[in-house]
C-alpha cells in the first residue's frame, strides 16, 4: 500500500545562529521614564560589555525560523502515537485559552493569600476531584513532574517508616517495572530489590511473599502493569506487604485504564502518584512541561510536601506549619498552568466522560491487539487494559530488528510505538492508542504494520535501513556519543 | 567461536594469561548485546582487584555494562587509547579479543582461573542462555 | 463528548471484532469486588461556554499584575511577554509533540533544544548546558547532588543569600543520602560574608553555592567566592534566579564556576501562580557526563545531512535506572522553547536593553523610596532589579494597606528571617511605569502617617 500520508514540504533550516546578522533586532522598548542609573554601583568585573555569540534576528526572521522547524516534527495533532505507557490522547484546545485567562497567567506565586483566592480555589478543588479519582484521602500538587512525584512519595514511606522507628532499606519492585522506580527508590537513601513476573505476566505473588520481612519498606508497583495487565490480586498484595510492616506505592502512569473503573486507594494502595500530562491530558509539549500529584492514604497525609491549601471559614489559606511534611519538593507550589488544564479537562468531561474514556481507551487497545495478533504475537496471552506488548518473535531469522520497523513506520506516517520496554519481553513493542483515536485511524496503522511485516519477508534490506522519506536518515547515534557536539560555536572558536 | 585459549566468566569478560599477568575484556557476545561501544571508564594503574569485583563500565548508545575482574590482581596497564578517544571504542566491537583489550593485570592469585569457564564451557553457556 | 473520535457505531463495531458482548465486560480482568460501583462524585460534563464561564469566574477572583501595578519579584518576575511566543508554541507540532526519541519525526524540537543549550552556555559563559530541568530550585538539588558525585564528598555550603525556597528543596532531596548541607552567613551589606565562607570550608566540602542577584537583589562577588571555593578542591556552583540580569552582568562561568543553575522564568513564562518554568544547568566539559537531565547533541545521517539527537542517555533513568544521574524523565520542553524564541527575538541588543530598562526602574524606586519618610534600604550593596527596603511599620500591615490603596505591595520579609518584620523586597523591571513607584511612594507615605500596624 502506499503509506498515506503525503511527503510534506520541508525547508532545511540553519541554525539561529547562522541566520543571525549583525544589527538586526527583533523587539523594540517605549522610551525610558528613567534617569540612565550607569553602573548601578555594580563592580565592573562583574558587568559583561555584551553577550558573545548571541543571535541578532528580526522578528520576521525568528517567526519563520520556528515555523520551518515545527513542519519537521510528528505530534499527536497530526496522527497516532502508539507509545506504551504515555498515554497520548488529544489535547483538548481550551485548556489553553484556560491557563492563558489573566488572573491565572499573572498570579504570582508569592501573592497575598486574600489576592490568590481564585488560584488557590482551584488547587483545593483539583486536589480533591483527584482524591476522589483515585480513592485516596488527600493529595498534593506540588511535585512538577510525574517522577518528582514519586520520589516524593517515596520520601513520604521513608518518613513514616522512620518515624515508627523502624529501620527498613529495601525496596522491592518489579522486573517490568519503569526506571524512574528504582532511581526514586536510590535518591531516597533505599537498597533496590527486583521481584519477577510470573508466566503470565503478573507479579510472582509467591517471590513476593518469600521476600517480605522487617527490612522491606515496601513494594512500587504499577497497576495495571507495563505489559497493560491488570494485577487481580492487588487487595492481597497490599494486605502481604501491610502484615510484614511495609508500604505499597503505586505508579500511576497507567491511569487511564482505571479512571472511573477501579480506584487504588479501595485495594490498600498507600501513596501513588498520577501524572496530569498522560491521562489527564496536558500537553506533551516535545518533552514537557509535565506535572505530577502524590496521592495519599490517611497515615501519610501528614508528609505531604508544605505548604498545603486549606480551606476555613470560606476563605482560602496556605497551611504552612506540618512539622512531619517532607518539605517543598519544587521552587514554588508546583506546574499551575498544568493544573489550570487538568482541570478544565475533568469538568470537561466530568464523571460519565471520565468513565467513557477509560473504557474507549481499553476497547481501542483490545481492538489492536485483536488486529495486529495476526502479524505478531503478543508476549502474554493474558487479558490486557489500554495497552499491549508483543514480542519480536515475528521478526526471529529474518535479521530485521524491532528498531528497525519503528524506523519503517515513520515512512507510512506513523510514530513508532514503544520500543525495547518493559525489559522482560525481548524487543518489546508495547502499543497504546488512548480514546482519542477513531477506528479509521487504528485501521491505517494495522495496515502499516502488515505491509512492513510483508517488507520484512521480501525485502528485508528496505525496512534495515529506514527510513527513506523522513525528513533526515537515520542518525549516527554512536559517532554523536564519542565526540559530543553539545551547542553551535564560530567557526574560528 | 569463542578463541580457546582464553577464560570466560559468566558475566562475558574474558581474561588471557600471559606469565603472572593477565589481559581482561569483554567478549564478542557482550559487546553485539551492547552495539556500538561509545565509552569505557577503567580503572586508575595501580588499583588492586579481588576476583569479582567491578573495574569499570563499557557503555554503548543504549545501554552501560558494568564491567567485573574476572581474577584478582594489580591493575598494571590498561588501553589508554580508548579512554583517550572515544572513537577507538569502536575497536571493542570490530576486534574485542586483541586490539578492544582493557585492562591488564598482575594475578595475585593464578590458580583462581581454576574456578572460570573454558571456551568449550563459555560456548556451552551461551548456548544455553538463548533457550 | 467532544474529545474522542469513536461514534456509538464504530464503538459496536469494535466490540463486534473483539468479540465483547458490551463495554463493561473489557474489565473482566479486575476482579468485580474492586470495581467502582458508583459514579465519580465530581462536578461536569460542562460545554466549552459553561467551563469558560466557571473558570473566568475563578480567576476573576485574584488580584493581579495584569490589572493592577505589582512590585513583587523574589525569584517570579513579570517581564513583557512578546506577542511572537504564543502563536509559535501553540503550533499542534510543538505542544502536542512527544520526547523527541525517534529523532527522524522531531528534528524541530531537538534543533531547538540544540539552540537552548548554545544560548544558556552564551549566557551563563558556560562550555556544556543541558535541555533544562524542572526550576531553579530543583536544578540546585541536582547540582548539589552532582558535585557529591564529583568530588565523593558529602559537605555542602549554600549562602544563606540564596532564595529560602531553593535552599528548602535542596535540604529536602540531599536528607535521604548523606549530605550535610550548611548556611553561610549573610554579611551586613547584603551579600554573602565571604570571610565565614573561608572559616567553614575544609577539604570535605563538596560545592559552594552562591546566588547572584540574591534573594536580597544584591550582587554578589562571584569572583572572589570561587576563587576561596576551588582552592580547596570544591566545586563552585554559581546560581541565577532572575535570568534578566545575565544581559547586564557577566556570566559566573567568566570566573570559573564548576557549575551553574537557575531559572529561566524571566524568558518568556508568564509567572503562573509558579510554574511551569524551566530550570538551567550549564557545567564545565569535564563534568559532562555526571550531568542529569536531557542533552541534545549533533548528529549526520549516512547522506552526511547534519541533524541532532538525544545522546549521552545512558546517564538517563531509563538505562541507567537505580544508577542513574538523576530520576529526571523530562526536559520542560515547551517551557525551553519558550525561552529559546524569548531569547532569540529579543536578541543581543535586545536582552541588554531590557536589562539596562530594569536596572534603571529599580534604581529610580530604589531612590524615590528610600526618601520616603521613615523608609530605609536595608542593605548597602549594588543591585540589579530588587532591593529591601525598611518601612516605618510592620511590612505585612504595610502590603494590606498598599493593597487597598489598588497597589500589589513586594514581599514582606518577616516570615523568612526574624528582624526583617519591618523589610519588603522590592522588584522593578520593565513593566514597571514610574507612575507605579510614585503611587507606591505615596502610599507608604499616608500608610505612614496614619500609623499602620
Amino acid at each position: 500500500m502506499t503509506a498515506p500520508r503525503e511527503r510534506g514540504l520541508r525547508e532545511r533550516e540553519r541554525l539561529l545562529f547562522e541566520v543571525s546578522s549583525p544589527g538586526r533586532r527583533g523587539i523594540d522598548l517605549p522610551p525610558s521614564e528613567y534617569p540612565d542609573a550607569g553602573t548601578g554601583g555594580i563592580d565592573g568585573r562583574h558587568l559583561r560589555a555584551e553577550i558573545d555569540g548571541f543571535p541578532e534576528l528580526s522578528e520576521f526572521d525568528v517567526v519563520r525560523h520556528f515555523t520551518r522547524l515545527s513542519r519537521w516534527n510528528y505530534a499527536i495533532d497530526l496522527g497516532l502515537y502508539p507509545l506504551g505507557s504515555c498515554t497520548m490522547k488529544y489535547n483538548p484546545r481550551f485548556n489553553e485559552n484556560a491557563a492563558r485567562i489573566e488572573g491565572f497567567a499573572c498570579s504570582h506565586p508569592l501573592a497575598a493569600e486574600e489576592d490568590a483566592q481564585g488560584t488557590l480555589a482551584l488547587i483545593h478543588e483539583l486536589e480533591r476531584m483527584l482524591a476522589e479519582i483515585t480513592g485516596m484521602r488527600a493529595v498534593s500538587l506540588q511535585p512538577p513532574a510525574g517522577a518528582s512525584g514519586e520520589q516524593t512519595g517515596v520520601m513520604m514511606m521513608r518518613s513514616l517508616l522512620a518515624d515508627r522507628g523502624e529501620r527498613r532499606s529495601i525496596v522491592l519492585i518489579p522486573d517490568s517495572a519503569h526506571g524512574t522506580n528504582p532511581a526514586s527508590a536510590r535518591l531516597c537513601g533505599f537498597g533496590v530489590e527486583t521481584v519477577p513476573s510470573g508466566a503470565n505476566g503478573r507479579l510472582d505473588v509467591d517471590a513476593l511473599r518469600t521476600r517480605l520481612g522487617p527490612d522491606v519498606a515496601g513494594l512500587m508497583l504499577t497497576n495495571p502493569n507495563t505489559l497493560g495487565i491488570f494485577e487481580d490480586r492487588i487487595a492481597e498484595i497490599c494486605a502481604w506487604v501491610h502484615e510484614a510492616g511495609g508500604l505499597v506505592y503505586m505508579d500511576g502512569a497507567n491511569m487511564n485504564a482505571l479512571v472511573g473503573v477501579h480506584r487504588a486507594g479501595d485495594a490498600g494502595v498507600d501513596v501513588m502518584h498520577l501524572n496530569l500530562h498522560k491521562t489527564f491530558s496536558t500537553p506533551h509539549g516535545g518533552g514537557g512541561p509535565g506535572a505530577g500529584a502524590v496521592a495519599v492514604a490517611a497515615a501519610l497525609e501528614p508528609y505531604l510536601p508544605v505548604p498545603r491549601v486549606v480551606h476555613e471559614n470560606g476563605r482560602y489559606r496556605w497551611q504552612e506549619d506540618r512539622p512531619r511534611s517532607v518539605g517543598r519538593v519544587a521552587t514554588f507550589h508546583g506546574h499551575f498552568g498544568m493544573m489550570v488544564r487538568a482541570y478544565a479537562y475533568i469538568l470537561a468531561l466530568g464523571a460519565p466522560g471520565l468513565r467513557r474514556n477509560t473504557e474507549l481507551a481499553v476497547l481501542n487497545s483490545r481492538y489492536l491487539r485483536r488486529r495486529l495478533s495476526d502479524t505478531m504475537s503478543p508476549a502474554y496471552s493474558t487479558p490486557s487494559l489500554h495497552e499491549v506488548v508483543f514480542s519480536d518473535r515475528h521478526l526471529d531469522g529474518t535479521g530485521v530488528t524491532t528498531i528497525d520497523v519503528a524506523k519503517r513506520l515513520m515512512d507510512y506516517g506513523f510514530h513508532a510505538p514503544t520500543v525495547y520496554f518493559p525489559l522482560v519481553v525481548k524487543g518489546a513493542i508495547m502499543i497504546e492508542p488512548t480514546e482519542s483515536e477513531g477506528k479509521h485511524e487504528l485501521d491505517l496503522f494495522v495496515a502499516a504494520v502488515e505491509a512492513i511485516q510483508r517488507e520484512v519477508r521480501e525485502e528485508p534490506e528496505r525496512v534495515r535501513s529506514s527510513p527513506h522519506t523522513t525528513p533526515i536518515g537515520r542518525l549516527d547515534e554512536a559517532a554523536a556519543a564519542r565526540r559530543p557536539v553539545l551547542r553551535w560555536r564560530r567557526e574560528e572558536e | 567461536m569463542v578463541p580457546e585459549s582464553l577464560y570466560y566468566t559468566k558475566d562475558h569478560e574474558w581474561v588471557r594469561l600471559e606469565g603472572g599477568e593477565g589481559v581482561v575484556g569483554i567478549t564478542a557476545h557482550a559487546q553485539q548485546e551492547l552495539g556500538d561501544i561509545v565509552f569505557v571508564e577503567l580503572p586508575e594503574v595501580g588499583r588492586a582487584l579481588a576476583g569479582g569485583d567491578e573495574f569499570g563500565t563499557v557503555e554503548s548508545v543504549k545501554a552501560v555494562a558494568e564491567v567485573y575482574a574476572p581474577l584478582g590482581g594489580e591493575v598494571v596497564a590498561i588501553n589508554q587509547e580508548l579512554v583517550e578517544s572515544p572513537e577507538r571504542c569502536a575497536t571493542i566491537n570490530s576486534d574485542p579479543y586483541g586490539q578492544g583489550w582493557l585492562i591488564r593485570l598482575r594475578l595475585s592469585a593464578p590458580a583462581e582461573v581454576s574456578g572460570l569457564m573454558t571456551a568449550a564451557q563459555y560456548a556451552q553457556y551461551l548456548a544455553e542462555a538463548k533457550h | 463528548m467532544r474529545f474522542h473520535t469513536n461514534s456509538d457505531a464504530d464503538v459496536a463495531e469494535l466490540l463486534r471484532t473483539v468479540e465483547a458482548p458490551d463495554l463493561g465486560s473489557l474489565f473482566d480482568s479486575i476482579p468485580s469486588g474492586l470495581r467502582l460501583g458508583r459514579d465519580l462524585a465530581i462536578d461536569g460534563p460542562l460545554s466549552e461556554l459553561e467551563l469558560d464561564r466557571r473558570l473566568r469566574r475563578l480567576a476573576e477572583s485574584n488580584r493581579h499584575a495584569g490589572r493592577l501595578p505589582s512590585f513583587l519579584g523574589a525569584g517570579a518576575y513579570h517581564h513583557y511577554i512578546p506577542a511572537i511566543i504564543d502563536h509559535l508554541v501553540l503550533r499542534g507540532e510543538f505542544l502536542t509533540s512527544y520526547t523527541p526519541y525517534q529523532a527522524e519525526f522531531s528534528q524541530g524540537t531537538l534543533q531547538a533544544i540544540f539552540e537552548f543549550q548554545t544560548l544558556i552556555c552564551q549566557l551563563t559563559e558556560m562550555e556544556v548546558a543541558n535541555a533544562s530541568l524542572y526550576d531553579g530550585a530543583t536544578a540546585l538539588g541536582e547540582a548539589v547532588l552532582m558535585a557529591n558525585r564529583v568530588t565523593g564528598r558529602k559537605r555542602v555550603l549554600l549562602s544563606a543569600a540564596i532564595h529560602p525556597h531553593y535552599r528548602a528543596v535542596v535540604r529536602t532531596l540531599v536528607r535521604h543520602v548523606g549530605l550535610e548541607v550548611q548556611e553561610v552567613p549573610r554579611a551586613a551589606d547584603g551579600r554573602s560574608d565571604l570571610a565565614e565562607l573561608e572559616r567553614l570550608l575544609g577539604d570535605d566540602v563538596a560545592c559552594v553555592a552562591v546566588q547572584s542577584p540574591n534573594f536580597f537583589g544584591c550582587v554578589e562577588a562571584w569572583s572572589d567566592a570561587v576563587e576561596r571555593t576551588q582552592r580547596h578542591g570544591a566545586l563552585f556552583v554559581g546560581v541565577v534566579a532572575e535570568g534578566v540580569s545575565l544581559g547586564l552582568l557577566a556570566g559566573p562561568g567568566r570566573f570559573g564556576a564548576d557549575l551553574v543553575v537557575g531559572e529561566g522564568q524571566s524568558f518568556g513564562l508568564p509567572v503562573q501562580f509558579g510554574g511551569p518554568y524551566v530550570g538551567l544547568m550549564a557545567s564545565r566539559e569535564r563534568y559532562l557526563r555526571q550531568l542529569p537531565g536531557r542533552l541534545v547533541g549533533e548528529a549526520r545521517d549516512a547522506e552526511g545531512r547534519r541533524g541532532y539527537v538525544l545522546t549521552l542517555s545512558t546517564r538517563e533513568q531509563h538505562i541507567r535506572r537505580e544508577r542513574a544521574t538523576s530520576n529526571i524523565c523530562t526536559n520542560q520542553g515547551l517551557c525551553a522553547l519558550v525561552a529559546t524564541i524569548y531569547l532569540a527575538v529579543v536578541g543581543r541588543q535586545g536582552l541588554r536593553a531590557i536589562a539596562r530598562r530594569n536596572l534603571d526602574a529599580s534604581a529610580y524606586a530604589r531612590r524615590r523610596l528610600s526618601e520616603v519618610a521613615g523608609c530605609s534600604l536595608a542593605f548597602t550593596a549594588p543591585t540589579f532589579n530588587e532591593f529591601v527596603l525598611r518601612l516605618p511599620g510592620p511590612a505585612e500591615a504595610y502590603r494590606r494597606w498598599i493593597g487597598e490603596q489598588g497597589v500589589i505591595a513586594g514581599l514582606p520579609l518577616g516570615r523568612y528571617e526574624p528582624g526583617l518584620e519591618d523589610a519588603m523586597l522590592i522588584c522593578a523591571t520593565e513593566l514597571t511605569r514610574r507612575d507605579d513607584i510614585d503611587r507606591l511612594a505615596a502610599a507608604i507615605e499616608t500608610g505612614a502617617q496614619r500609623g499602620v500596624r
